[in-house]
């Protein structure tokens, strides 16, 4: 408990810099953020939304810097994130509400099911180290350096442009021309039939990573000796390589953290490649239309969604360790 | 040397020599400028056209071989820039430990946990537009999202280094501690250190890449295969068939990373002999006499028994049982 504890501490002091970060670096630019605004939305903006802008920006308000700073927690905490330019009248919190799920469960899944197969493989592949098995490396590693976004434009050209096995041309989340979001079986089919293939993006881009991370440490785990002992004592052998590789797996699930941080960078290309409308295309649409407002949204909505991960990797790491609940 | 003998690293360097052959040559050898019309738009691949021509005209080739060199300086001077910080970070916290250990292993931690890429988005969103198409200055912000990993191995690796009897010995004889850091200390860690410097290296190329393909950073200048992907996107090359366009730039940018990869597993397995090992072909195990089933407890570990550079494989495998 103690481990998760500090974790928890850890994870908060972590969302408050992200936090912060997100309110300091506007300040510390040069220029004049709303101006920039105000003239990106040609005019569409009335004198609240300015108003509502200068506000958030702290233009002209007359308050000190410390004042606007506790002025955004506050706005913060009660969920306003400000209005977005390129989609007024929305509110960022409402533009990115309907974004964030297609994101979540689509690089959820993908996630998952690359951390097992990843993990599965790498153990096989530790096991019969220096067999031909070890030939799938130099692949992986060459599969680990291409950028997401150009696997996703190949796995698009071939497979949509192609092949016509998936929808094509105006790849979306789903079919918007013939079904609505709900929970009837012409939508749901077609959202998993546009899902795939990003998803497919993601797994080949991100399962290198877990089996040369668990195949390394699956070969240093096979040098202990109560694997030696385990065979000596005629165990069957799937049940050696399963003590072996539920201690293999343990830096695996540690160094999520880090893994995590790339697969959602790669996620966010990959959903603009398939115009995929999740937080990644609107991010890019944000930047592209110097939103700032949305841009420092969907920031904070990405470390939160981060850190909550992590989160669940740690209690995952405490439950299948016992030596981490040992030292408090 | 000895790390050449590895089929990995030797791979990896020839890899790298051509991109970097390319990066000081290319844009001389490029028949048109980057952004000058060359011919029709939309040409097939040709004799007067390699890799044919873009949606306004552009010579692919000509893009293509310009696009090297922007890539190559942001990465590794970014790699530069992240792996001094992360030594001086990551050698400060574990030597000193205490309170500075704490408060850096924090900010450590913090930095590798905060998702770098729309960090990196929302930092850029901020630039001026001079500003976007800086070099020097999209490295070291790049370098600021990259110091991190480096800093926390070699802050582990220092706190074992510091227990050793040959760093007790220069304390308790007096030297400073800037002293025992820079000849005890670093010394020691230089494999681990370049492997660092690789491992960021990359990792700053494919932020790179990615923040111009997003068009975070200015995508004209400086030119770079993100650029050419970038506008392969925007004006949908794959739909329209000119599959040239942007799988002449993706292939190029993951066989960079992938020789950066290999001299990586290069100096990994030259630091854990254990995955050295592991990565002897059946052949080269033969050769060396020792056979060997892949069960349990017989990575072989290869030590070196003379102090000599050792001449035949056979001398340095034993077998641990």
């Amino acid at each position: 408990m103690y481990v998760l504890v500090r974790r928890l501490m850890f994870y908060a002091v972590t969302a408050y810099v992200a936090v912060s970060v997100n309110f300091f670096l506007p300040h510390m630019m040069p220029g004049n953020p709303v101006e920039t605004m105000i003239a990106s939305a040609g005019g569409q903006l009335d004198q609240r939304s300015v108003e509502a802008l200068k506000a958030q920006f702290g233009v002209g308000t007359g308050q000190g810097l410390w004042a606007q700073y506790w002025h955004y927690w506050g706005q913060l905490l009660q969920g306003n994130l400000g209005l977005s330019i390129s989609k007024y009248p929305s509110t960022v919190a409402q533009t990115i509400g309907s974004a964030l799920w297609w994101t979540v469960i689509l690089v959820g899944t993908a996630t998952v099911i690359s951390f097992v197969l990843g993990t599965l493989i790498g153990a096989l592949v530790g096991w019969r180290r220096g067999s031909v098995l070890d030939n799938i490396l130099p692949v992986t590693t060459f599969f680990q350096a291409i950028p997401y976004f150009f696997l996703a434009t190949v796995l698009l050209y071939l497979f949509a442009e192609k092949a016509h096995v998936f929808p094509n041309s105006d790849f979306k989340s789903y079919d918007t021309n013939n079904y609505v979001i709900g929970w009837n079986p012409g939508f749901i089919g077609s959202a998993v039939s546009h899902a795939i293939l990003p998803a497919l993006t993601i797994v080949l881009a991100s399962v290198a990573g877990w089996i040369v991370g668990m195949r390394n440490m699956m070969v240093t785990t096979m040098d202990e000796d109560y694997v030696l002992v385990a065979q000596a004592k005629g165990l069957p052998k799937s049940r050696v390589i399963y003590y072996a590789a539920r201690n293999a797996v343990l830096p695996s699930i540690s160094s999520f953290a880090n893994a995590l941080s790339f697969v959602v960078a790669g996620s966010l290309l990959t959903e603009l490649v398939f115009s995929y409308q999740g937080i990644g295309s609107l991010l890019l649409s944000a930047v592209q239309s110097e939103d700032y407002p949305l841009i420092q949204g969907i920031f904070l909505i990405i470390t939160f969604a981060v850190l909550a991960a992590n989160l669940l990797a740690d209690t995952v790491y405490v439950l299948l360790d016992p030596r981490t609940r040992q030292e408090a | 040397m000895r790390i050449l003998r590895n089929r990995k690293t030797l791979a990896g360097l020839i890899l790298l020599a051509v991109f970097v052959f390319l990066a000081v040559f290319g844009p001389t050898l490029a028949p048109y400028p980057a952004l000058q019309i060359a011919g029709k738009p939309w040409l097939g691949p040709s004799s007067a056209h390699w890799f044919g021509t873009t949606q306004e005209g552009y010579d692919v080739w000509s893009q293509f071989l310009s696009g090297d060199r922007a890539i190559l300086v942001v990465s590794f001077l970014s790699g530069v820039i992240a792996t001094v910080l992360s030594v001086i970070i990551g050698v400060a916290a574990g030597y000193f430990g205490g309170l500075a250990d704490n408060f850096l292993s924090m900010l450590a931690n913090i930095f590798l946990v905060l998702p770098a890429l729309p960090f990196l988005i929302v930092i850029n969103s901020y630039l001026p537009a001079g500003g976007k198409s800086s070099t020097a200055l999209m490295a070291g912000i790049i370098s600021l999202t990259g110091w991190a990993w480096g800093a926390r191995v070699l802050r582990s690796q220092t706190l074992s280094l510091r227990k050793r009897d040959f760093v007790d010995a220069a304390g308790i004889v007096g030297e400073r501690s800037w002293r025992i850091i820079t000849f005890e200390i670093v010394p020691n860690l230089v494999p681990v250190v370049a492997s660092s410097f690789l491992f960021t290296t990359l990792y700053a190329m494919g932020t790179y890449v990615a923040l111009t393909f997003v068009g975070a950073v200015d995508v004209n200048t400086p030119w770079s295969w993100g650029s050419m992907l970038f506008w392969a996107q925007g004006d949908q090359a794959a739909a329209s068939g000119a599959w040239v366009w942007f799988a002449a730039p993706g292939v190029a940018v993951a066989l960079l990373g992938t020789s950066l990869a290999l001299l990586n597993f290069g100096i990994d397995e030259f630091i854990n002999p254990r995955l050295k090992a592991a990565g002897l072909t059946r052949r080269g195990l033969r050769a060396a006499g020792v056979t060997r089933r892949s069960t349990l407890g017989l990575t072989p570990v290869l030590r070196p028994t003379a102090a000599v550079v050792v001449t035949s494989p056979a001398e340095i495998i034993e077998e641990t049982v």
